[in-house]
Formats: structure tokens, sequence, C-alpha cells
């Protein structure tokens, strides 16, 4: 029964942090547009960095 | 309110806080665009490197969800310059009024409701694995264990994600009332407080699991409703975004773009033709004729001159019209009927929607239910222990959850299928109350027809006739001149050859030929009787005017919708501000027997309470500002898009497309709609039958409470899925 102090820990430490990244998600704003995101991934121009000024 | 003496000291203040503001929005402007025909990957990039190197552009972003273009850029860049620039590399664009749009920009509300659900779902899943683990036989000092981690993610959890449902219940308890949300409250409460007193009293069953999957059942429905809702608001604000506020003014001799939020009485204002009128005015200078037909349904276009007051809403046809300014914003008469909409009852508000209904009847049933459980066990048994379980089972098991679900996702199937055919459901029980329409009332101008008119006698003209006619009509943007030059160019016609042709704004057009003065006009201009039949005269010489006959092209699936409304055995009426003969031609041509010439506003809206009063559900279909009123008084009502931005306001769904016939079709999905809401019930219904009296006899655990609220949810939703198809 010890194994169950290790457990469930793990089990709400994992849970929680798929809860946390999805609010990350949610604050930064990609939700907005899932199509064009869906699409920009075919394009060449690589926007994974911001741009220089 | 910058002129005077201020009322308050801190007022001072506001007028440099303004300046500050605008000069911030003058060092970036943020423009946006409508991009109806993006599709694919290709065609982000090349908008957006094609913006991007735009002198003064600073940043673009497309949006393909939204088929739209955000722009940074310096205040000089307008956007019509960007609409040029993208239509020279193949995309359509048409601006879009950012101050409109801003409004949805965040969801705010959206982005809320999905939070908690979220931690909802988070924590129910976790609580499940240890209610799963204590079902299956853990015991004793475990099973306590268990007991306590859930009730320590569950307690913080309900108190984040159950907020929108106590806010709710709260509020309807204060003005005295009963809602679905009181139950729901009550229940989750209940079951809290009870599993934690058997918690401290290592009692055998908990009911944490239940509160949570509860709560997320309840929200996820919460949140269905709620995108409908905004991809609704959203659509709609981008047809109202797309008429952007803008006026030429014309000041010591410059023209000058401002928008039209700024305009003073006074202002002298440049509409060209094709403009319509933003303010109440009078004519200054120029001669034109005015359509009017968004206000009064007159298909007819009216002569216009200097000192003739004109409406805002009518538009300019023929010549270029400079006109003072004599009511601006909500003086115009524009204004002061969509006024006059907001006082009139609407159907609307006098609907009760199925959910509503049902909670009525549901709530004080299921209390009483589990009050009666709770004394007769506690006077059988005696334990308050045992008959607050057995109280708190009944109310779980009874919970609204599958009535959550099943509304909402009845309807976010339904408004998805219609908005693919192009059917915008602004409101929420617009579906509910179309299902019940027996009366369909059609608007004639703008409506049934395109208000654009079309040549009717062209056989009955003389083939040299016609070829003088479509030679002077050549070049005019009047709707007759155009009707005249697609029809000449349908049947092949060779225009004649002309000289001198030249407009005169307000009667028609003049040229020579071969020596002659030929003449294409107003009746009055040529000499000739106007007859009651939409016409423009043609004078050759001296010889007699010969008349070209027009009446309105009827828009596509005009015909259809009718015949198919009339089919499915609705009475089908037509109540136009247009002539008699106009009306009565165009009812014989679709086949309505009922029909209403010469109606004012105020008939109208007249008319369709009258129905109302008789027991009709009347379901109106009207664009202009005449139609206003009675959009608003009828059960429900429909516009186009192109109708008059207050006439869209007014009515509860909007057709996207330029097509009728769709009308027919939503009636009927309204009406599977509504039957499986229905259905959705009796599945509730049916699955409260079985359980609660195994809840009241005190059989009900845990488990079968978890079994029976996910069985009914899944079910229910399935049930609106077969919508989709």
């Amino acid at each position: 029964m010890n194994i169950l102090s290790y457990l469930i820990p793990i089990s709400l430490v994992l849970g929680g942090a798929g809860l946390a990244f999805f609010f990350y998600t949610l604050r930064t704003n990609q939700y907005d547009d899932p199509e064009g995101d869906a699409r920009r991934i075919l394009s060449d121009e690589y926007d994974d960095k911001p741009k220089q000024d | 309110m910058s002129t005077g003496i201020s009322a308050c000291p801190a007022c001072s203040a506001a007028p440099a806080a303004e300046d500050l503001a605008e000069r911030a929005a003058q060092k970036d402007a943020r423009l946006a665009l409508s991009l109806p025909t993006i599709h694919c990957a290709a065609c982000i990039s090349a908008v957006e490197r094609r913006l991007a190197a735009e002198p003064g552009v600073k940043s673009a972003r497309v949006n393909l969800t939204l088929k739209r273009a955000t722009i940074e850029a310096e205040n000089d860049v307008t956007a019509r310059q960007l609409v040029e620039v993208l239509e020279g590399i193949g995309y359509e664009a048409h601006e879009l009024d950012a101050g409109t749009l801003s409004a949805t920009e965040t969801d705010r509300a959206g982005r809320e409701l999905l939070m908690r659900l979220a931690v909802a779902g988070f924590a129910s899943m976790n609580v499940m694995l240890l209610s799963v683990s204590v079902w299956s036989g853990a015991e004793d000092a475990t099973r306590d264990m268990f007991h306590w981690i859930s009730a320590a993610i569950t307690l913080p959890t309900i108190a984040f994600s159950g907020q929108p449902f106590f806010r709710s219940a709260w509020g309807a308890l204060k003005a005295g009332r009963l809602n679905m949300d009181v139950p729901i409250v009550l229940a989750i409460v209940l079951a809290l407080v009870t599993s934690l007193w058997e918690t401290t009293l290592s009692g055998e069953h908990a009911y944490f699991d239940a509160a949570l999957t509860l709560t997320f059942f309840l929200l996820a429905g919460r949140y269905l409703d709620h995108r409908t809702r905004a991809i609704a608001r959203s659509a709609a604000e981008e047809l109202a975004a797309l008429e952007v506020p803008r006026v030429t003014i014309v000041q010591d001799g410059e023209e000058r773009e401002i928008a039209t939020a700024k305009l003073v009485i006074g202002d002298v204002i440049l509409v060209r033709p094709g403009g319509r009128m933003p303010v109440d005015g009078e004519i200054v200078e120029g001669r034109s004729e005015l359509d009017r037909s968004l206000l009064t349904g007159e298909s007819l276009p009216v002569f216009a001159d200097v000192g003739q007051a004109v409406s805002a809403g009518e538009v300019n046809l023929t010549g270029p019209l400079k006109i003072r300014a004599t009511a601006v914003g909500e003086e115009t008469s524009l204004h002061r009927m969509a006024d006059l909409v907001a006082i009139a009852e609407s159907g609307r508000s006098k609907y009760t929607s199925l959910a509503d209904a049902a909670a009525k009847l549901y709530a004080p049933g299921v209390h009483i239910l589990s009050v009666l459980a709770f004394l007769g066990w506690y006077f059988y048994s005696g334990d308050l222990r045992v008959a607050l379980n057995i109280a708190a089972a009944v109310l779980i098991i009874t919970c609204p959850c599958a009535l959550g679900l099943a509304v909402p996702a009845v309807t976010t199937a339904a408004s998805g299928k219609l908005f693919r055919k192009g059917m915008l459901i602004k409101h929420e029980t617009a579906m509910e109350r179309l299902a019940q329409v027996d009366t369909v009332v059609f608007d004639k101008t703008g409506t049934l027809t395109e208000g654009t008119p079309e040549l009717t006698n062209f056989d009955g003209v003389k083939p040299d006739d016609m070829a003088l006619a479509t030679a002077l009509a050549e070049g005019s943007s009047h709707p007759l001149s155009r009707a005249i030059w697609a029809a000449g160019k349908a049947a092949g016609v060779q225009p004649a050859r002309l000289e001198n042709l030249r407009e005169v704004p307000g009667y028609g057009a003049e040229a020579e030929y071969k020596g002659a003065t030929v003449r294409l006009g107003r009746a009055a201009w040529v000499g000739a009787e106007a007859g009651a039949v939409t016409s423009t005269w043609l004078k050759r010489g001296e010889a007699a005017p010969v008349a070209l006959e027009f009446t309105d092209s009827l828009r596509a699936g005009a015909e259809e919708a009718v015949s198919a409304l009339k089919a499915a055995g609705k009475d089908v009426i037509l109540m136009s501000g247009d002539t008699r003969l106009a009306v009565e031609a165009m009812a014989k041509r679709l086949g309505i027997e009922t029909w209403v010439a010469e109606a004012l506003p105020s008939e109208k809206a007249a008319r369709i309470v009258e129905l109302e009063a008789e027991g009709h559900k009347v379901l109106m279909v009207g664009d202009g500002l005449n139609d206003t009123a009675a959009l608003t008084a009828a059960h429900v009502s429909i516009s186009p898009a192109s109708a008059l931005d207050a006439a869209r306001v007014a009515s509860d769904i909007v057709l996207l497309g330029g097509n009728l016939a769709p009308i027919a079709e939503a009636t009927l999905t309204a009406q599977s709609a509504v039957r499986r809401i229905k259905e959705n019930f009796q599945i509730a219904t049916v699955y409260n039958i079985i359980a609660v009296p195994l809840a009241i006899a005190g059989f009900a655990t845990p488990l079968i409470a978890a079994l029976a609220m996910s069985s009914s949810s899944i079910t229910v939703s399935l049930n609106a899925m077969r919508l989709r198809g």
C-alpha cells in the first residue's frame, strides 16, 4: 500500500501540469485561429521567433 | 460637453485625456480587412508578404478562421489603399470598421467558462480515479484517505468552477423565482455537505465525484451555448463593420473624409451616385434621383432637386448631390424609427423557452420529492444521517445534468447546420420560435426582389428603338439604364452610333442621332404621361415617346421559398409599401393569395399584431427601415444581409447569402430541433423514473449515481448529434 503515497501525488502532479499547460495556451491566444495555424505549418516562412525590427 | 463651465472639476482633465488618446491613435493605426476568398496556406503568406511590403505597414497578420487581416500601420496608410493592393494580387478585400469589431476581439466570458470547464474536468478525472478504487473494494483507512483526498480536490474546484451556477441561482432566489440553477446548486451543496459528514464518520458513501461530474457536464452545456451565441454575434458584427461610417464633407471648397459620428449640423456633405445619405439634410447643390425603397418600400426612384429634404438611408442614384446636414446622429429620422422598434413589444420577450418551461415544472418537483424522502426516512428510522444521505442521493440522481445539456447540445448542432446553409441564428430562442410558425409575411422590395429592375417589354419595342435605348443607357449608373443595357446586351442588340451623349442628372440621357435629338428618361421630360408601372421613355425627334417597362427582378430562391412554405401548409402574405399594381403583379407571379399594398410602417406592425392576436405565429421576412417595427412585433423575424443595419438588429435570423431558399428548409430544421429537445427531456425523465425509486428506497450508491448521470448525458448528446447530417 506504500506505493500509493508515490502514485497519488504523481497522478495529481501530471494532471496539474496538463491543466497548467492548457491555461498557458489559453492565455496566449492559441485558439483564436485554429484553421490558420493548421495551415501555417505548411508555409516555408518560419515565424517561430520574434521579428527583427 | 466641451463648452461652458464644467460642473465637476475633474472633467477639465477629460479633454486632455481624449487628446492623449487621439495622439496615440495617430501614431499607429489598426486596420482590419475582410478577405472572403482566402482559403489556403499560400493565400496567408501571399497576403501577409504583400501587405508587409507596403510602405508604412508595420505588421500584418491573417486570421484564416475569421477570414480577416489585422494590420498595424502608420497613420497615413488608408484601408482603401491596402484593399487596392490586395485586389492587385487577386484577393477580394473589404474594409472593416475597427471600432465596431473591437467589441468582440477578446471573448472574456468564453475564456472564463473554458477555464472553469478545464479545472472541473481535471478534478473530476482525478476524483473519479480515487472513487473507482473505492468502488472496487478499498476499505477502512485506505477508503478514508481516498475520501479525504477527494474532498481536498473537490471543495476548491467547486468553489471556482461552480461560480456561474451560484451566481445565477442567487440572482433567481433574490428575485423570488426558481430557475434550473437552484436545484443544481442545492444538489451540489447538499452532496458536498453529506459527503464531508460521511467522511468524518468513516462512512461508506461519498458523492464527491458526482458533484464534480455534474459541474463538468453542466459547464460543458453552458460553454456550448455560449460559443453558439458568440459565433453568431461576431458574424453579425462583421456585417455591421463592413459598413464603414465615413463621409466626404466639403469645407472651404475642399473635400475631406471624416467619420460620420463627427458630423455637425450645417456641414455640407458630398454624396456620390450610389452612395447612401448618412444624415438627414437638405439638398444645396445638384439634381438627381433617390431610391427610397429602404425607408418606404417604394420601388420607383424619386426626383430630387435643390431645396428638397432628404432622410438618412436614402440612396442617391444619378448625379452627385451636396446636402447640408439638418439632423445628425441620434436625431436623424432613421435613428428615431429604430428607437420606435425598441419601444414596440417584441415577440421574443413574450416567449418562454423550453428549458425555462421545463425548469418551472422540474425544480419544485425535485425539491418536494427530496424533502419528502428526507422526512419519510427521518420519521421511519429516526436517524438524521440516513435521512440526509437519502435526500442528497435523490437530488443528485435527479440532477438536471441531461436537462442542462438537452437544449444547448441540440441548438449547437442545429445552428451549425443552418450556418453552413447561410443562416445566422442571432437570438437564443429563435430556433424554438421558428418551429412554431404558421404564417409567413414577406416584404417585397429588397426582400423578395433584389431591388434591381428588369426590362419586361423587350419584345414590344422595335429593334432600332432598342438599339437607340441601349446606346443611350450605356455608361450610366442609373438602375433602369443598367437594366436596359443588360437586356440589350443579352439579346445581342448593336447599340446605335450617337453623338454628343450626355447625362442630365435627375432627368435622363440625351444625344444626337442622325440630326435629331433623342432622349431617354422621365415621363415629364420627354412629354409622356406617367403610368403606374415602373417605366422610362424613349423619345426620338418629334415622334411619340416609347415606353420601356420594368419590373423588379426576383431574388434567387424566392419562388422556391414561397412554394415550399405553401407546400408545408403555411399561410404566405405579401406586405409592401409599394403601389397596388406593383404588389399585385408580384403576388400573382409568386402565387401568393393574400397581399397588402401601400402599407405604412405602423400598419405593417399593426397587421402583424392583429395576426398574432388571432393566434397565428408569424414569421416576418423584411429588409427595410419600414419593416423594423414589423420585424420586432412578429413572433420570429428574418432579414437578408443586404438589409439596413437597423433591420438586421431587429431580426432574430440573418440570411448571409442572397438566396431565400434556405428559409423553408430552416423551418423544417427548427421543427426537428425542437423535436430532439423534447426527446431529450423524455430521455432524462425515463432515467429519473428508473433511478428515483432506487434513491428513495435507499439503494442508490455513488456508483449508480455516476452511471445514471454519465449515461443520460451521453445519450442526450448523441441524440442531438443526429441533427447534424
